[in-house]
């Protein structure tokens, strides 16, 4: 029987040292918010990091009050009996720095001005939080990592780990990923970021003294995000052209299903989400590209690795796509490395990494494993 | 001797080994527990895949057919293609791909030749059945088999060296008739070849 780590609570790391940032500025005072699910083994070696994607955050499994609550992001795959087993993993899921659910990000005071951070938040990047991330792991004395995990934005976490620190990690697993953007991905994260920056209530970033924050360009934005995220096929067996009054009302109005579903998902989102948040996310993933230190040749970036990767790809994701996971695992085979790839059929699109494909479950579950 | 025996004698401690068509993994997990290489498979089948991993077999799902351009020149000591020729669409290009990625390549083949496919092709004039190649014609996956001599004729003309040779009669071992006509009573062989 599988079932929910159950209730959960958040905890709160304050990193001991100043971070000096990939920018080149330091970041002082960091607060990391983290939650973990699991018992962490005698000899700390069965413990697991869960690398949450662009809107993720910390609450990855369980829920914190009611049981009827929406569960963490990633419920279907961690938890009792689930392929990331709480019964043996001890797994650890932080909110990134920068983020807007708790640990330190542009909606924290800074200390040293005792201002909002807003715009003026530095720009960080990949290395820079799994830098973090090392500390993090260092105060819950884990040396090494069975595995770390991650979709998306969250898989260029665990490959980064597996280059960066090639002793404190056995496994990586890379879902959905890329070795870095395309001008098609940089391209819809400039239209979502332009969403933003133009939305009057931005006021150059300094919104959350005013009591108006740019909701109009976090909605476009998370609206064009949603669609880079399923596919033609999802979009067409979830919502065909299916009207939501069952009539043409030859007006602007929500008519088709997928317009209302576009406009929740925004509304929801840009409630709960801080636009520079997003603005720095945004930037974080264009500028990832470990290549780019080693003349573009990703074969000598990886070349430190000595961590097994599973590198897992969906046939419908058009964000990532197949042939973006394909880069990573060519690299790893001509640097000679552990790797394992698996492109799975899902309908799903980018999505599919939130759900439970039987094959992707299964060898998940497998790598984890053995 | 069988023919995982053989792989065995032939891969050296600690190579660098591809199987291409892994399976499950079999011959890889002997390998390493026997001679502690590093393995990498290449399989297609979803439920191999998941085997191999479960058998903790680096693998990765590609379609031969569609190339091996990913694997560089000379990047593993050994590569391994087991009774898999036969499957492919394109069996002259997978040999020059394989020569080209393998400073040594190990291939087993079923034997067309063989005197009961020959003799059950004479007697009942339909395509043979027999315990290697158990299929119908419409329902094999085996769309390019090929005898011994087919099989080393190819090699001479795209200027693979055969190494090592070894033919087994249908129960698996290798005696005085598999050893002087192989193409008559190997009902299958092991090659191991370079270029």
């Amino acid at each position: 029987m599988s079932g929910s780590v159950g209730k959960v609570i958040k905890q709160i790391f304050n990193l001991p040292t100043d971070l000096l940032l990939e920018c080149g500025q330091t970041l002082k005072n960091i607060e990391l918010i983290y939650e973990t699910y699991g018992e962490l083994n005698a000899d700390s070696s069965n413990a697991v990091l869960i690398c949450h994607a662009l809107s993720g955050n910390h609450h990855a499994a369980g829920y914190y009050e009611e049981e009827n609550e929406r569960p963490g992001w990633w419920d279907a795959l961690i938890g009792p009996n689930k392929p990331i087993d709480t019964n043996k993993y001890f797994v650890v899921c932080p909110n990134n720095i920068g983020g807007c659910h708790g640990s330190t990000g542009p909606s924290s005071i800074n200390q040293e001005t005792r201002e909002l951070y807003g715009p003026d938040f530095p720009v960080i990047t990949v290395k820079d939080w799994v830098n973090s991330q090392a500390l993090l792991a260092d105060y819950l004395n884990i040396n090494c990592w069975h595995a770390v995990i991650g979709g998306s934005l969250g898989g260029m976490q665990a490959l980064e780990w597996s280059r960066l620190f090639p002793d404190r990690i056995s496994k990586s697993i890379v879902i959905a990923a890329a070795p870095k953007l395309s001008a098609q991905n940089i391209a819809f994260n400039e239209v979502a970021r332009q969403a933003i920056i133009t939305d009057p209530d931005f006021q150059e970033g300094r919104y959350l003294d005013s009591g108006k924050s740019p909701k109009r360009g976090l909605r476009l934005a998370r609206m064009v995000g949603h669609i880079t995220y399923l596919s033609e096929e999802a979009m067409r067996n979830k919502f065909g052209r299916e009207l939501k009054e069952g009539k043409l009302n030859f007006g602007f109005d929500v008519e088709f299903e997928v317009e209302s579903y576009l406009r929740y998902q925004g509304d929801v989102f840009s409630e709960s989400f801080d636009a520079n948040t997003y603005l720095l996310m945004t930037k974080l993933l264009d500028y990832y590209d470990p290549a780019e230190s080693f003349d573009g040749n990703l074969v000598k970036a990886l070349e430190p690795i000595k961590a097994k990767t599973l590198v897992i790809s969906f046939s419908s994701d058009w964000r990532f796509s197949p042939e973006r996971s394909k880069e990573i695992v060519n690299a790893l085979l001509a640097a000679n490395k552990e790797i394992t790839y698996l492109e799975v059929d899902s309908p799903h699109g980018h999505d599919s990494f939130l759900f439970t494909e039987d094959r992707y479950i299964n060898a998940l579950t497998a790598f984890l494993g053995n | 001797m069988k023919t995982l025996e053989i792989i065995n004698n032939w891969v050296s401690e600690r190579s660098v080994v591809l199987d291409l068509g892994c399976g499950k993994g079999e011959i890889l997990s002997d390998l390493i527990s026997s001679k502690n290489i590093k393995a990498t498979g290449v399989e297609i089948d979803s439920l191999n895949i998941n085997e191999s991993i479960k058998n903790g077999i680096n693998v990765i799902e590609q379609n031969i057919d569609e190339g091996l351009e990913n694997f560089i020149d000379k990047s593993f000591d050994v590569v391994i293609m087991s009774q898999t020729i036969q499957v492919l669409k394109e069996p002259k290009k997978a040999l020059t791909e394989i020569t080209r990625i393998g400073n040594e390549c190990i291939v087993t083949i079923p034997n067309f030749g063989h005197w009961r496919t020959r003799l059950s092709l004479l007697m009942t004039g339909k395509m043979p059945i027999t315990d290697p190649l158990p299929e119908n014609w419409f329902d094999t996956p085996n769309i390019h088999l090929c005898t011994l001599k087919d099989f080393e004729l190819l090699c001479e003309e795209t200027s693979i060296q055969i190494i090592e040779k070894i033919s087994f009669n249908s129960s698996g071992s290798s005696n005085i008739l598999t050893r002087f006509w192989p193409n008559l009573f190997g009902a299958s062989a092991i090659y191991k070849i370079s270029n």
